[in-house]
């Protein structure tokens, strides 16, 4: 048989050029099938799109808006980023936001008059909570061989059955009963004006401080992982857990910080959510994860685990979020801003997966052609 | 606690918590059997909630164009095998990460079911009850095994089925080998990835009948929050059943009476904790995981992709 030429690399630059096209091809994609959708059903396309940019951007006000639903996200993500890093797969972000969240609204309503104290403490409750919750799974997965992935699932409705529980007593999370208050079950206190985060503004756009804060945390996260020795560990147990172990890397201590960290970040994406004021306007209620969990989750791994690409998608996913508001006036239902991000994530899984795989076969056809 | 027992003999003793049992069971089978084969194959199948609502539109869908409830449990079937082709194509061809293809599954399907159940307004009601002679007379069970509305009576042939293609054919010993060890199932000549994408093909069409069955057999029309996270239940019901055809049915059984029971209690007069009891088959399932490890054993290359020449 004769052997064929083994292929010749391609320039780095011409494989740059060949990614960015599918990706914007696929993307074009995504936006067509959501375009015909629209008109499929009578709508005006122009007019969808261009609500959708209003309500994240455009309008007075908005992109403050999309920053604070993209924080929580960012947050989330970059928890995930890290156990994926660590081989671990965490999909139980949901219970754990809630949980931080449930943690942050007990500590926070108890501690109104501390000030700034009591932010700090809201904050480290939801870690707290979020770490715990995460911190089942990853004991359970170390001390008796159960898959995190199956434990992290099944904790995400008892968190919320939980805290639904919580929502229902007084000596836990239930606000007491005023007669001032309209009558509504599961409910709780609101967070005082004092323990609440603080709120920049810019332009009239006005987001939490915590924002400055999520940046800080992106790029802690890329430096662990591109400079330092823990990030490097963690990625040798995510890549081969035998080679790890093999050169000292304890695969029970990383793979435990990694779902701590994890879940310790669902978990304060939670308290931002609750002290930073765009979601619930600071009052904790059954089903206040919103889906910011599962999204958030989905925004670690269509970034790939890389912090920048995390907060330029949670960035992209909050606007989604944000525009759907202002859908009403188009006379299309909201529902198909959930469409388009759908179509988003799946078109944007496609080309690394073609790269994967074109890169694949040229590793096997390079073996064989040495064989 | 002889409050607590109280009320179970209260709920015990009323046929309607056995036929309201059966009718949650029964979609949860539906989705679960098609699950248990995905999962035996190792795909941790997380769009069975959108295959199940997609069925569930679908029906209500083809029931609005045809009047016939055949015809809409037609539909379902098809839709839920339609998002079964983009999951299992998107995972097991492409190779893209399963559970971002699931997830986004789930947004996509809710997106556009409830986008054109609001934009086409589907009418459909409930098939009617098919008493079967003899066998529905029997006191307290026989209501709910042997009369109900027709569709359920489907789920009843898909056990046997289920377990013949699992557990008899040389299609169902290479989806265990699959999902067992693949590196191995690939060196004998089997095809991985096409068995597992055959496998979810397979989930796909079990759970588009049981969306199919939710909206014509048991609530009569389609809303948004029909299905109301059962897809993930079910997940769970695979888990807790340990992965073999009886626990899973087992678990569906567990998991549909304790929502019936939720649902009975406050109409036999009784107040109980409504989340505790919800979350209770959710601990179960943890703690039977957990601690009869010897006895359950996970399909260990579940949730593991495969690619070959990696490991």
């Amino acid at each position: 048989m004769s052997s064929p030429e083994p292929p010749s690399a391609p320039s780095r630059l011409h494989e740059a050029a060949v990614a960015l096209a599918m990706y914007l091809g696929c993307i074009v994609v995504a936006l067509f099938i959501s375009a015909v959708i629209v008109s499929a059903t009578g709508g005006s396309w122009q007019a969808v799109f261009s609500a959708l940019l209003d309500g994240s951007l455009r309008a007075q006000g908005r992109w403050g808006e999309t920053i604070g639903i993209a924080i929580p996200l960012v947050v989330v993500a970059l928890g995930t980023a890290i156990n994926s890093r660590a081989g671990l797969v965490n999909i139980g972000q949901e219970g754990q936001l809630m949980m931080g969240a449930a943690f942050a609204a007990y500590v926070g309503v108890r501690m109104a008059g501390f000030g700034p104290l009591a932010v700090v403490c809201l904050l480290l409750a939801g870690i707290l909570g979020g770490a715990i919750w995460a911190g089942i799974a990853s004991g359970l997965l170390y001390w008796r061989r159960v898959p995190e992935v199956l434990t992290t699932l099944l904790l995400i409705t008892v968190a919320s059955q939980a805290t639904g529980y919580g929502l229902k007593v007084e000596w836990l999370l239930l606000a007491p009963f005023r007669e001032d208050r309209s009558v509504r079950n599961q409910v709780s206190e609101q967070l005082a004006d004092d323990t609440r985060l603080p709120r920049l503004d810019l332009w009239g756009n006005d987001f939490p401080i915590s924002a400055v804060a999520v940046v800080i945390m992106a790029a802690v996260v890329l430096v662990l992982f591109r400079r330092s020795v823990w990030g490097f560990r963690m990625k040798m147990l995510g890549r081969n857990s035998r080679t790890a172990q093999r050169a000292g890397v304890s695969s029970v201590r990383y793979g435990t910080w990694a779902m701590l960290i994890s879940g310790g970040c669902a978990g304060l994406a939670g308290a931002f959510m609750f002290s930073g004021g765009d979601f619930g306007n600071y009052r904790f209620t059954p089903g206040f994860s919103n889906n910011i969990g599962w999204e958030g989750l989905l925004v670690a791994l269509v970034a790939r685990q890389h912090p920048v690409g995390i907060v330029v998608m949670a960035f992209s996913f909050a606007g989604l979020r944000a525009g759907s508001g202002f859908l009403a006036a188009t006379g299309v239902e909201r529902e198909i801003s959930q469409v388009v991000q759908a179509l988003l994530v799946l078109a944007l899984l496609v080309p690394p997966a073609l790269l994967f795989i074109r890169e694949r076969r040229r590793a096997l056809a390079a073996t064989r052609a040495r064989t | 606690m002889g409050d607590f027992a109280s009320a179970v003999g209260d709920v015990v003793s009323n046929d309607v918590s056995y036929s309201g049992a059966m009718r949650f069971a029964a979609l949860l089978a539906f989705a679960a059997l098609g699950e248990t084969i995905a999962e035996r194959a190792g795909t941790l199948n997380v769009s069975l909630e959108g295959m199940v609502l997609g069925g569930a539109f679908a029906g209500a869908l083809g029931m609005h164009l045809t009047s016939s409830v055949s015809a809409g449990l037609v539909f379902a079937t098809v839709i839920g095998l339609v998002v079964a082709a983009l999951q299992a194509n998107m995972s097991h061809r492409l190779t893209a990460n399963q559970f971002v293809v699931g997830l986004a599954l789930n947004t996509l399907v809710l997106g556009v079911a409830s986008f054109l159940n609001t934009s086409i307004q589907p009418v459909s009601r409930a098939a009617h009850r098919l008493a079967i002679p003899v066998v529905s007379d029997i006191p307290l069970v026989g209501g709910a095994f042997f009369n109900q509305p027709w569709p359920l009576y489907l789920v009843y042939p898909l056990v046997p089925l289920t377990w013949w293609l699992l557990y008899r054919t040389r299609w169902g010993l290479e989806v265990r080998a699959v999902g067992e060890n693949p590196q191995s199932a690939d060196v004998s000549g089997i095809d991985v990835n096409k068995r597992r994408r055959q496998s979810i093909y397979i989930a796909g069409l079990t759970s588009g009948l049981g969306g199919g069955y939710l909206v014509l057999g048991q609530v009569g029309r389609f809303e948004d929050a029909i299905v109301g996270g059962q897809g993930f239940i079910a997940i769970a019901a695979v888990i807790f059943g340990g992965w073999t055809l009886r626990g899973v049915i087992g678990g569906c059984v567990l998991f549909g009476t304790v929502n019936s029971f939720r649902l009975t209690l406050p109409t036999v007069g009784h107040e109980l904790n409504s989340e505790l009891l919800s979350a209770a088959p959710f601990v179960v399932t943890i703690v039977t995981v957990a601690f009869f490890a010897h006895r359950t054993h996970e399909p260990s290359a579940l949730a593991r992709p495969f690619v070959r020449g990696l490991t």
